[in-house]
């Protein structure tokens, strides 16, 4: 099987800030592939790149086996994009936009009007389909935009955070969508700030920190980097944080996980028969714990023990 | 067509199906198709028109009625002068949406997707412009209208009226190459909007729009007799009222050119370079 997306060595630099410096990814056809990591870690520069807006200062990137600077127009007619902010136009109508798209990929009207009608009906938004885009909710929107990348079906499809804003009824069918579109064969690149989405639509995943790529696999394989088991604590009063950190540091050795929250510790865990012990120290050390549970880690953790620091918080960015 | 509610996403199954990519647009369709769309903003928009006709109707009756006695000696004297003038004034001040639409399109994201689209990458900003001249000849359409309901008579003719908005067109389509730079440089549309009281202010006062080049100290006559809004509007009066110096024309074709010259060049720079 050939690879869909192929970089080596992308360096990209603004004024001061070097957003990229030296990533290397590689993306199998046919797959959902999450680039994951927090805001200012190169995602959308990346993908920028891949969707031929940017030109790379050093490096190289293919999609689809041509190359983004040279073969630049032969890249676009197999990619669609849907950036990050709704890139439709908001004064026209949902038909509109996507009759514009279609027209400008070289649909004749008629057959831009018939597909415009297709895909609105198949999107659930034939009924706003003579509403400007301006009158949408956040998810229509970000529908109609995903629609409009559909226009003509692209072998490879870049989704900048498209879920970022939405409420959750919205994200479930963003998600419900992607795992359609790839189902038909069509690459889809997303990147997330969410570690959830990252891990339950993506197949394989690369998190990004300063422009590089830190860990690469599938979300198993980086959690279980992390370590197989973990121990999640949620105490009851944030006073006793201390105490419970340093009893659970008697028990298990250097294994707790770096976290934000005071209430929350997590730590890693060699065998599950540990827990047990775990939780009757903190009894005898007279911790009130509110929840105790074992299981794998989440992703949140494995990007806190990959980059040392806590990801972006989803749920102050979906207020935006 | 009622099957689909707002809610639910429908079945993508069959509409995912890869047929044949289309052939690529030509260039004259991808900007014929972005025209189409410039022409949907106006009407789904209309009040972006109310700036643009009430102004300079405002401007028109209020020089006309308040100076028109005291520069001209009645108004309606001053209406033959004052009207090519305004006509200029107008077109010229409204050069600056082309530079607050392309702006407002690229923050938004639009110019993201179009440019990843495998169109001729200049179509979008041509098809703009065609929508901005749509513009402006309604707006000279609607001051002309004004002008002959209070009394307007220009000696030039239907023929001469003609000659001097196609002029006007002229001019105003290089300098909105000049708005299109400025608008991909700006961070936000009212910043571009800010730049036209800059820019346009001094250019269209200190012109002979309201009143006679000779009725200025010397110095300025030397200033003013250059601006080249001063060189449209004599031109324009000269058209409409047949009493026409050609080299005034020569003059405007001449800087028109020059403006084009100048700033295709760089607003292309600016549209490939990657933002």
């Amino acid at each position: 099987m050939t690879n869909a997306i192929e970089t080596c060595g992308l360096v990209k630099t603004f004024g001061e800030t070097r957003a990229l410096g030296g990533l290397e990814l590689t993306v199998r056809e046919g797959s959902v592939y999450g680039l994951l990591g927090p805001n200012g870690a190169g995602k959308t520069t990346t993908i920028r790149i891949l969707a031929t807006l940017l030109a790379p200062d050093e490096g190289t990137a293919t999609v689809a086996g041509l190359d983004v600077v040279r073969q630049a127009d032969a890249v676009r007619r197999k990619v669609g994009l849907t950036g990050q902010y709704a890139s439709v136009d908001e004064d026209l109508t949902g038909t509109e936009n996507l009759i514009l798209v279609g027209r400008l990929l070289g649909l004749s009207w008629a057959s831009a009007r018939r597909r415009a009608a297709e895909l609105l009906d198949a999107f659930g938004l034939s009924e706003a389909a003579g509403r400007q885009v301006r009158t949408y909710s956040g998810g229509m929107r970000r529908r109609i935009d995903i629609a409009a990348s559909l226009v003509t079906v692209p072998e490879i499809l870049f989704l900048d955070e498209p879920t970022t804003g939405l409420d959750p009824r919205g994200r479930n069918q963003v998600w419900d969508l992607v795992r359609r579109i790839a189902a038909e064969g069509t690459t889809v690149l997303l990147t997330t700030q969410y570690l959830d989405e990252a891990d339950r639509l993506a197949e394989r995943l690369a998190v990004i920190d300063h422009g590089r790529v830190i860990a690469e696999g599938t979300s198993r394989e980086l959690k279980a980097s992390v370590g197989a088991n973990a121990v999640h604590i949620r105490l009851a009063d944030a006073n006793q944080s201390d105490a419970a950190r340093t009893t659970i540091a008697r028990v298990l050795g250097d294994s707790v996980l770096p976290g934000s929250d005071a209430l929350v510790i997590a730590a890693r865990l060699s065998s599950t028969a540990q827990a047990a012990e775990v939780l009757a120290a903190l009894t005898q050390a007279k911790v009130e714990v509110a929840e105790f549970s074992v299981g794998t880690p989440s992703l949140d953790e494995v990007f806190l023990a990959l980059t040392g620091k806590p990801s972006e918080s989803p749920s102050a960015e979906a207020e935006r | 067509m009622t099957s689909g509610t707002t809610d639910a996403v429908g079945d993508v199954r069959g509409v995912l199906a890869t047929g044949p990519t289309p052939a690529r647009p030509s260039a004259l369709s991808s900007v014929i198709t972005l025209a189409w769309r410039a022409m949907l903003k106006i009407k789904h928009v209309p009040f972006q028109l109310f700036d643009v006709v009430v102004t300079p109707i405002m401007f028109t009756l209020l020089f006309t009625y308040i100076f028109g006695g005291a520069l001209a000696g009645t108004p309606r004297e001053y209406i033959q002068y004052l009207l090519p003038g305004v006509l200029v004034q107008t077109i010229v001040f409204i050069t600056v949406y082309t530079g607050v639409g392309l702006n407002t399109d690229i923050q938004k994201g639009l110019y993201d997707r179009f440019r990843s689209l495998p169109m001729w990458q200049p179509s979008p900003l041509l098809g703009a412009l065609l929508g901005d001249v749509f513009r402006y000849s309604l707006a000279g359409g609607i001051i002309i209208l004004i002008g002959f309901m209070i009394g307007f008579r220009p000696g030039g003719g239907f023929l001469g009226v003609l000659y001097a908005l196609l002029l006007i067109l002229v001019f105003s389509f290089a300098l909105s190459w000049l708005w299109i730079i400025v608008g991909m440089l700006m961070k936000t549309p009212e910043t571009v909007m800010t730049m036209s009281f800059v820019f346009l202010m001094p250019l269209t006062f200190a012109s002979d729009i309201f009143v006679r080049l000779e009725t200025m100290p010397g110095w300025l006559q030397a200033v003013v007799g250059r601006n080249p809004v001063t060189l449209l509007a004599r031109a324009a009066r000269g058209l409409m009222h047949g009493n026409l110096a050609i080299w005034d024309v020569w003059w405007v074709l001449i800087w028109s050119a020059v403006i084009t010259a100048v700033a295709v060049p760089v607003a292309m720079r600016l549209y490939y370079r990657e933002r």
